[in-house]
Parts: structure tokens; C-alpha cells; sequence
């Protein structure tokens, strides 16, 4: 076993931590306040390789590793958890393009993709279709050349400003064998989307409805074969849920570093909070915590990229353990701000809100205990 | 023209730094160390000479333990086509790096070498004047703006109530300033591109200069700790206050 990073994992590391600290930090409540989507940020981010961290390099990929992903975001979250964890799913919906599309299908989107000149949404959820996604209800029937689309995906991160939506339809007989991957592309007929939901935290990218009615796809917009759209779509999350476990460790550990900072400077009873052992106890535990989060996602990431038989079980732990341990040190971290770390002056609460929905999204943790659970119990 | 860039690995700017308790110098153990910062702005000043086609080529070197590789790679992966490491785990003084550049300088031929005006650890301010005089080459120190005009070189400076320029003759040294760009950011895949540029390595006993140092630190201490302030309730008491403090007459 191998704990410390290579030479160029740190170089990353250091590469992302700039860029959250001069390009997303300064904006990130404004972002947040009043629900900016920064796609000319996110372009700056592209163009140093964050939009294809894991896409080959013939179409503009930086082609890491799932680690390094885990690295990347996780230094980017410290900057801005939202819009970090928006950049993940593009480059999961990208990296579906990649692995499983033909080389026509690779030219013709991902290196618009790698520069985020075009934006990717992932649409799987449907409005009756959330935990239990395989029984997705968007129909797609064969007409000739072109798929024939109808239904609706809710809850879709970046739906009406993307340009390439990664969508799972049925074309086939119930469950996830009937299921297929599409690409639709915006200005598609038939293609629209519902209004912009309004939400507790991630305000820095749009959440909205993708509605299909009658929308004409070509064929050649086909991932992979018929049938396959279930699988694909389930491997993009087992890096998915890594990446969104890592924005928010990096969220975490800023949250935890405002507070130890507090903590030296907050007097009260005469003395400082960090003179207090309650408190002191709590920011060990919070650390503590963290570490073992931390080398869980590490470890799923590795496991992943190596493609281990446990790889899916692994990455739903670390997802289940990360987000449960990144929104519980940052509500101690809120906590131990007092009645400052409820006021909007301070980015403990936006640090909750954003972190809050990675306990639920890309899989509930309780889903998460469902994957685990039926690996464990299988034989 | 060819351009040499040299950089130093020092203690990251981020790091509140800390004096060892026997006062010898700052405690270097488990510091994030990191380029200095005005070393980037060099090597981003001399990557954009390239892009700009007036550089042919970016040769970084750094004199310090093998650690400061790392350093090397960083401006490797900026854009510098070829680094050389001066290997020694002894400080070295701002003289001693003169002599060593000197002895680079001697082998490379570079029509120009870019420097940061100083290091943010020990903030000398005084290698790229001293490799000036030990080549006898002219020199343009805190430069907010270089520009390459055939074989010369118009530097503007930055200094007291304004900017001035001159105008160098290749080959020259040129010191740079805070103002003279924004460095960029290495990206992903020129992080990786980075590892297969080539590096050499050298060692001071081969150049026959003598680096032995000139100053003997005696002691480095904490500054002392800001003192709390008092709230004073008139402009009269404040007045007071500062004439007490012998601040004002
Ligand atoms: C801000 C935001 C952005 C999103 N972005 C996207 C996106 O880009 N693309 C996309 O496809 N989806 C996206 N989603 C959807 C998200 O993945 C779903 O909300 C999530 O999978 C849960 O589905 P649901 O909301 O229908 O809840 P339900 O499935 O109805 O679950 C309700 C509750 O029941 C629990 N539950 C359900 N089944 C079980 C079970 N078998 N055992 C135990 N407990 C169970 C759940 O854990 C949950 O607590 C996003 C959601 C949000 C909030």
C-alpha cells in the first residue's frame, strides 16, 4: 500500500487549488445569491483540462485518472461546491461519450466538450422515476432514421443552457434491459425544457425539466447498442458518486478550516473557543473523520480506474461516506461559529445547503446501502 | 534568441511561516514549498516571448536539492522547453547563485536572462544585479514591461513616481516585477507533458566557483506581536495620544 501522491498528482492538486482560490471563492456567493451559472469560468476550467479529466486525449482530454478526478474536484470544491460538482457531471456525461461511443460520435461532440464550448447534462431521473431508475418511462420509438421521443427527465442539472443532453430512454420491454443511451442535442424539435427549480442550495447552475414531445433523434445519436443504455449509465455514475463524494470532502475541509480559524480568534469567558476541550474534541472528531472519508474515496477511486470486481460496492461506500461525513463537519463547523455561522456574511451555510443534495443526488445514500448491502448478501 | 529563466523553490506564500525554536532560521519540515512567485511571472514573461515567436527557446535552471526538480517541472509545464538542476543541499547565498548562473550563462549563450527582482524567502534583491556585474552585460531591473526589438531590449522600470524605459543592448539581464504579467495556470495535460521534457543535472564542484558563504546568520527571531490597541473617544484625546507617543509635535 502506496499513501503519498505522485509528483504530478500534487502538481493538479495545486493546479486546482489556484484556480478555486482566484477564480471560483471571490464569486461563489454571488454565484449562489443570484443563481449565476459561470459558464465562462467553467470555460477558463476546461481550458487547463478540467472538462475532460478522464476523457482520452485525441479529443482534448487530459486522460487521468479516476484519483486524480477525486483530487481535482475535491481542491475545487474548496472554491465553489456548486459549480465543482456541476463540472463533474459534465465530465461524467462526457467521459459516457467517450467510452462508449463510436469514433464519429467521439469527433463530433467531445472536442466541443473537452473546451466546454458546449455543455453536457446527464438526464436519468424522471419525475416517477427516481431511486427506482430503471423503471424510467421516456419512450423512444424507431421511425425509420430517427428515434421518435416522449416523456420528461426532472431534476436535470443544467437543463436549457446545455447543449448535448446524455438522456436514457426506453426502446425496449421494461427494466433496465429496455433501456437505451441518447444523445440529444439542443434545437432538437420537440425539445424543451420546465422552469428553473427553485432550491435549498447548488444556486450556481440551473435545475429544470427536460420535455420531449415528439422529438426527432437521429439514430446515429445511438450510445452504444440498444439496451446497453441502463449499464452505460450506471457505470458513469460509480465515477460520478466519487467525484460528487470528493466536492464534498473539499468542501468539508474548508468548512473545517474556517472554524479552526474562528476558534483561535473568537474569545468568550475570557478565553479563546480553542482553549475550550469540548470544542477541541469536536475539531479532532470532525478531522478525524474526514481522513477516513478522504482514504475511503481514495481508495474507491483507485478501484474503479482498475475496474476491481467491488468497484460499484466501493464507490457507493465512499459516496454514502463522504457526503454523510462532509455535511456533518460542516454543520459542526456552522455550529461552532454560533449565530455567525448562520448569517450569509459567512460561507458556512452556503457550504451546507450546496453539500446537503450530494446525500441524495446521483444516488441516495440510502440507495447507496442498497448497492452495498446486495453485493454483500449475494451469494 | 535563446532565454534563461532561473528559478528558486521556496516556502509557499500561503504558509504562515514559523522561526525553529533555536533560532537558527524558519522550520522547513512538512512546509508546502512552491516556486517563488516572481520567478513565475519570469517564466511566464519568457513562455510568452516564445508564443510571441521573438524566443526561441525557455531554459530554466534552479540551484537546491533535489526536491527543487519539482519546482523545474512546474515551469516545464508552464511552457520552458528544457530544465537544468544545480544540485546542492547547502543555502546559497544571492553571491553564489551570481557565480553559478555565470557559469550556466557562459555554457547556454542566452541573448537574455529573466530573473524574479527578488525571493520571497530571503527578499535579497540582488542576484540578477550581481550576475550583471559578473558578466559585464547591462541590466533592467523591476520590469513591468519587456519588449525585444532586434538585438535590443527596451525594459520599462518600475520606480519612485513612475515608470521609466531603457533600452538594452543584447545580451542583457532583466529583473522582474509584480505588475509584469499574470502567470497562468499549468493545465492538466501540459502537467504530464511536463515529465518527459528533459532536465540535467549539475553539480557546483565541476564549475570551479567558490560559494563558500560570505554572511554568518547570528539569529532570526518572530517579529514582535502586535500590541492591542486603545479606543480613544474625541479627536482632541487622539491628538494627545499621538503627541504622547511621540508620533506628532
Ligand atoms: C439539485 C438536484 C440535481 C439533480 N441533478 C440530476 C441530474 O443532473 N440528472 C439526473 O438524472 N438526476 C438528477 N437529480 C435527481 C436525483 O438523482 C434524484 O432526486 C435521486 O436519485 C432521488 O430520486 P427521487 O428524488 O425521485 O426520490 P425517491 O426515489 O422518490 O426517494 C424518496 C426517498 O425514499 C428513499 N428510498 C427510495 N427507494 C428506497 C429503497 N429501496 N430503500 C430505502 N429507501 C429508499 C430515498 O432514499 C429517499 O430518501 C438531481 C436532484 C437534485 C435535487
Amino acid at each position: 500500500m502506496q499513501f503519498d501522491l505522485s509528483e504530478e498528482q500534487l502538481a493538479f492538486q495545486d493546479v486546482a487549488r489556484g484556480f478555486a482560490q482566484d477564480e471560483l471563492a471571490p464569486y461563489a456567493a454571488e454565484w449562489d445569491r443570484d443563481a449565476i451559472f459561470p459558464v465562462d469560468t467553467m470555460r477558463k476550467a476546461a481550458a487547463l483540462g478540467f472538462a475532460g479529466i478522464y476523457v482520452r486525449e485525441d479529443v482534448g482530454g487530459s486522460a487521468l485518472t479516476r484519483l486524480d478526478a477525486a483530487l481535482i474536484f475535491e481542491a475545487l470544491s474548496a472554491g465553489c461546491t456548486s459549480t465543482a460538482a456541476y463540472m463533474s457531471i459534465h465530465n461524467m456525461a462526457s467521459w459516457m461519450i467517450d467510452r462508449f461511443g463510436s469514433d464519429e460520435q467521439r469527433s463530433k461532440w467531445l472536442p466541443d466538450l473537452t473546451t466546454m464550448n458546449k455543455i453536457a447534462s446527464y438526464c436519468l431521473t424522471e419525475p416517477g422515476s427516481g431511486s427506482d431508475a430503471a423503471s424510467l418511462r421516456t419512450k423512444a420509438v424507431r421511425d425509420d432514421d430517427h428515434y421518435v421521443l416522449n416523456g420528461s427527465k426532472a431534476f436535470i442539472s443544467g437543463s436549457g443552457t446545455s447543449d448535448v443532453y446524455v438522456c436514457m430512454v426506453r426502446t425496449g420491454e421494461d427494466g433496465p434491459k429496455g433501456v437505451s443511451c441518447l444523445v440529444v442535442e439542443k434545437g432538437t424539435p420537440g425539445l424543451s425544457f420546465g422552469a428553473t427549480e427553485r432550491k435549498m442550495g447548488w444556486n450556481s447552475q440551473p435545475t429544470a425539466a427536460v420535455i420531449f414531445e415528439d422529438a426527432r433523434v437521429p439514430v446515429e445519436n445511438l450510445i452504444g447498442e440498444e439496451g446497453q443504455g441502463f449499464k452505460i449509465a450506471m457505470m458513469g455514475l460509480d465515477g460520478g458518486r466519487l467525484n460528487i463524494g470528493a466536492c464534498s470532502l473539499g468542501t468539508a475541509q474548508t468548512a473545517l478550516e474556517t472554524a479552526k480559524a474562528y476558534m483561535q480568534e473568537r474569545k468568550q469567558f475570557g478565553r479563546r473557543l480553542a482553549d475550550f476541550q469540548a470544542l477541541q474534541f469536536k475539531l479532532a472528531d470532525m478531522a478525524t473523520e474526514l481522513e477516513a472519508a478522504r482514504l475511503l474515496l481514495y481508495q474507491a477511486a483507485v478501484k474503479v480506474d482498475a475496474k476491481a470486481p467491488d468497484a460499484t460496492m466501493q464507490a457507493a461506500m465512499a459516496k454514502r461516506f463522504a457526503t454523510d461525513t462532509g455535511f456533518r463537519v460542516v454543520n459542526e463547523a456552522l455550529q461552532i461559529h454560533g449565530g455567525y455561522g448562520y448569517l450569509k456574511d459567512y460561507p458556512l451555510e452556503r457550504h451546507l445547503r450546496d453539500v446537503r443534495v450530494h446525500q441524495i443526488l446521483e444516488g441516495t445514500n440510502e440507495i447507496m446501502r442498497v448497492i452495498i448491502a446486495r453485493e454483500m448478501l449475494k451469494d | 534568441m535563446k532565454v534563461l529563466v532561473p528559478v528558486k523553490r521556496v516556502v509557499d506564500y500561503n504558509v504562515k511561516v514559523r522561526v525553529k525554536s533555536d533560532q537558527t532560521g524558519v522550520e522547513l519540515a512538512n512546509v508546502k514549498m512552491s516556486m517563488n512567485p516572481f520567478d513565475e511571472i519570469s517564466i511566464e514573461e519568457a513562455v510568452r516571448l516564445k508564443e510571441a515567436g521573438t524566443a526561441t527557446e525557455v531554459v530554466v535552471v534552479s540551484i537546491g536539492p533535489q526536491q527543487a526538480q519539482e519546482t523545474i517541472r512546474t515551469a516545464l509545464a508552464m511552457g520552458a522547453d528544457r530544465g537544468i538542476l544545480v544540485k546542492t543541499d547547502d543555502e546559497v547565498e544571492p553571491l553564489g547563485v551570481a557565480k553559478i548562473l555565470k557559469s550556466i550563462v557562459d555554457e547556454e549563450q542566452p541573448g537574455l536572462v529573466i530573473v524574479g527582482k527578488q525571493a520571497i524567502d530571503d527578499d535579497s534583491n540582488q542576484t540578477g544585479q550581481m550576475l550583471a556585474a559578473l558578466l559585464g552585460w547591462p541590466q533592467g531591473t523591476f520590469a513591468s514591461k519587456i519588449e525585444l526589438d532586434g538585438d535590443k531590449i527596451n525594459v520599462t522600470r518600475e520606480i519612485d513616481g513612475g515608470l521609466q524605459t531603457v533600452r538594452l543592448n543584447a545580451p542583457a539581464i532583466v529583473t522582474c516585477d509584480l505588475r509584469l504579467n499574470e502567470p497562468r495556470y499549468a493545465s492538466l495535460p501540459n502537467i504530464m507533458k511536463a515529465k518527459k521534457k528533459p532536465i540535467d543535472e549539475k553539480a557546483i564542484a565541476d564549475m570551479g566557483v567558490d560559494v563558500s558563504p560570505r554572511l554568518e546568520v547570528l539569529k532570526v527571531t518572530e517579529p514582535a506581536e502586535r500590541q492591542a490597541g486603545i479606543k480613544v473617544e474625541s479627536a482632541a484625546e487622539l491628538v494627545a495620544k499621538l503627541k504622547e507617543a511621540g508620533v506628532i509635535g
